[in-house]
């Protein structure tokens, strides 16, 4: 799960970290009225999922409350990379003078949460890591100690920076750490780190995000999940109970058993020529109330020209699922091609049961890949 | 020979009074494992399938010299249900569970480490060393003893391949499902080491997918090595940044694309294949002229 900027400096000034002063805003008027509250130059920035918003025009500054106003207008309603604004944070326009890096996250390799840190902020800090990679210091953390002070001494005076800015570094890798623990983040980064001209250090950015995994013991999180802001699609497969589905922009309707086999026939969909319209595991069986749900989901989409189904029969035998596949059909109205593998556990008479139904059936996932790609041309 | 179980190994079911640990537990019986007994808090006393049940797993260690352990106990509790099963002296252990948080399983993977005890998963389907032992969800009549050892992240796309194995003649010594997730027990590289090393295994199939950097940790290691080898990456066309259904297929920054992976393998002489039949075409042919 994610969260929007002023979301995420909201959870660090509740935990002491310094941020720039600023609120969040709806509509023209409130960001007028945050402005003035403010008293002095804002920046005026769109509240939206996704990276390269400065770019697109979704931050612009505003000396005087009117100019915020006008700037809020032009922001809100605005279409960033197929997202639409519905809020912007309108906050202090500061200047500043360095900007630093400082993120967390887990490394899987190492088998444990790392927190790096570069005195060469503000921009793509993956781009930092192909050009510098000698100006991003890294500390992991100790499994279950966490991090101790000296660890993250040992980090930042590697960084050549004097003493009396390490400490207040040090203070913000503490205090993000202790934000990423307290709410099981898989990400908490503040990029920039900002030095002001007037001396204060301040989160000039905060990106967070949770791990889907846990939210069950933060139900806080709840109340700041933007509905509004996620695929329609998306927020449907949810309210169906389809918790694994990814909307993508093709046309063939993908739906299967298992994350690793879904997957599999994405990409050999795409080896065919097919464009993917999405990624569904329905997980375990197939029984008729599953796959009309997840087929009424996948037809709901307007881009998909056909279906994929690829059922592997493990533990639930191939002529089940089949029956529950025809039965499934039956409850959804189907007007595109619908091509069903099916392989596993009594496969045989689970292709003849749909078969005789009258479905179109393949062995091998090549020959439905070959299938459906050819019917959706 | 296989890795990991064999005929030998003495399983404790944690959970086994829940509807997929008693389901589970009844399949492995049946496919021959040796289920010594089953553990779940407050139903101590018990008999399920004909095996005594423990409140905990320190008394059912105790009584039964159980040696490996097997959880099918929910989220929340799947970390503590770990921990437990290493302190009690557990030497092998599999966490079916998924939806694990991240935060829960970094101390509890260290820990195990720690231990020397092995932690296979979580969010996985098990492993199984095939006409010996069955030690998780997988369904048990595709396998077929033999020389292929088989190390996969996913399950469904196991079962395919092994299915394929199978039909084609190609027993497996065992086969390791090492979960989905971002923190697990036991990696591709640890797999791959054991299978070197163990001379029942004359072949090994390795089945990937998008996101960390295990796979190419694994193709690394195999350069050089003249074992016939044939690996799958799962999800070449996945967008960065949408997670495909595990908790740890995401490509994010750049690390864990299937790309990365492939070339990785590559490098080090492992073809990787498409679909599940191209795999296995592969790997006869190259076992026929390496001559196992």
């Amino acid at each position: 799960m994610i969260i929007h900027e002023y979301q995420g400096k909201e959870l660090m000034d509740a935990i002491g970290i310094p941020t720039t002063k600023g609120r969040v805003a709806s509509t023209p008027a409130e960001a007028k009225a945050v402005a003035a509250e403010i008293g002095k130059k804002v920046a005026v920035k769109a509240q939206v999922h996704i990276g390269g918003r400065g770019k697109a025009g979704g931050i612009k500054l505003a000396d005087t409350p009117e100019q915020a106003e006008e700037a809020a207008k032009a922001i809100i309603g605005m279409d960033i990379k197929g997202l639409k604004v519905n809020k912007v944070l309108v906050e202090e326009c500061v200047e500043i003078e360095k900007e630093f890096y400082l993120g967390i996250t887990l490394d899987r390799d190492a088998g444990t949460h790392v927190i790096m840190f570069s005195p060469m902020g503000g921009m793509d800090i993956e781009e930092v890591a192909v050009t510098h990679p000698d100006q991003i210091f890294k500390c992991h953390t100790h499994p279950w100690l966490g991090v101790q002070d000296y660890e993250i001494r040992e980090m930042l005076y590697k960084t050549g920076l004097d003493a009396k800015m390490i400490k207040q570094i040090h203070m913000f890798c503490k205090k993000a750490f202790e934000l990423y623990r307290k709410w099981d983040c898989v990400l908490t980064e503040i990029n920039p780190l900002a030095v002001l001209k007037d001396g204060r250090v301040v989160a000039a950015d905060a990106k967070i995000n949770f791990d889907d995994n846990a939210t069950y013991r933060h139900p806080e999180l709840e109340a700041m999940r933007e509905v509004a802001e996620e695929d329609p699609l998306e927020r449907s497969a949810k309210e169906r109970g389809l918790n694994n589905y990814v909307r993508l922009d093709g046309e063939v309707g993908i739906i299967g058993n298992g994350a690793g086999l879904v997957m599999g026939t994405l990409d050999i969909v795409a080896r065919e020529g097919g464009k993917p319209a999405n990624f569904l595991d329905v997980g375990g069986g197939a029984n008729a109330a599953l796959v009309a749900n997840a087929l009424g989901l996948v037809l709901s989409d307007p881009n998909v020209k056909g279906v994929l189904f690829n059922i592997f029969g493990g533990i639930t035998r191939g002529d089940e699922v089949a029956n529950g596949i025809v039965q499934g059909v039956k409850q959804v109205e189907l007007k595109v091609p619908l091509v069903i593998r099916l392989s596993g556990t009594n496969e045989k008479e689970g292709r003849a049961i749909l078969a005789e139904n009258g479905y179109e059936v393949a062995a091998t996932m090549e020959e439905a890949a070959k299938k459906i790609v050819a019917l959706t041309r | 020979m296989s890795i990991i179980i064999n005929k030998n190994s003495k399983i404790l079911v944690q959970g086994i009074t829940g509807k997929e640990g008693g389901f589970h537990a009844k399949q492995m019986i049946e496919y021959g494992s040796q289920v010594v007994g089953g553990c779940t808090p407050g139903k101590g006393g018990l008999t399920v399938l004909d095996r005594p049940v423990w409140n905990t797993v320190a008394e059912g260690r105790a009584a039964t010299g159980a040696d490996t352990s097997i959880i099918f106990v929910p989220a929340a509790g799947a970390a503590d249900a770990v921990l437990e099963a290493a302190h009690a002296g557990i030497k092998t252990i599999v966490c079916i569970t998924e939806g694990v948080p991240i935060q829960d399983m970094v101390p509890v993977a260290a820990e195990v480490k720690r231990l020397g005890a092995r932690m296979v998963g979580p969010n996985c389907p098990g492993l199984i060393t095939p006409g010996e032992c069955k030690l998780g969800i997988m369904p048990a009549h595709i396998f077929s003893p033999g020389p292929v050892g088989f190390v996969s992240r996913s399950g469904t796309l196991t079962y395919q391949a092994v299915d394929e194995l199978t039909r084609n003649g190609l027993g497996q010594s065992t086969c390791v499902g090492i979960g989905g997730d971002p923190v697990i027990g036991t990696s591709f590289l640890d797999c791959v080491k054991m299978f070197i090393d163990d001379p029942a295994t004359k072949a090994l199939v390795l089945i990937g997918e998008i996101g960390g950097g295990q796979e190419e940790e694994a193709a690394a290691f195999l350069q050089g090595k003249d074992i016939p080898c044939v690996a799958m990456i799962a999800g070449r066309t996945a967008p960065p940044g949408k997670r495909m259904g595990h908790a740890g297929a995401i490509v994010s920054g750049g690390v864990g694309t299937a790309q990365g992976k492939v070339d990785a393998f590559m490098k080090a002489g492992v073809p990787v294949l498409d679909t599940t039949q191209e795999l296995v075409a592969e790997l006869k042919k190259r076992m026929a002229t390496a001559k196992v």
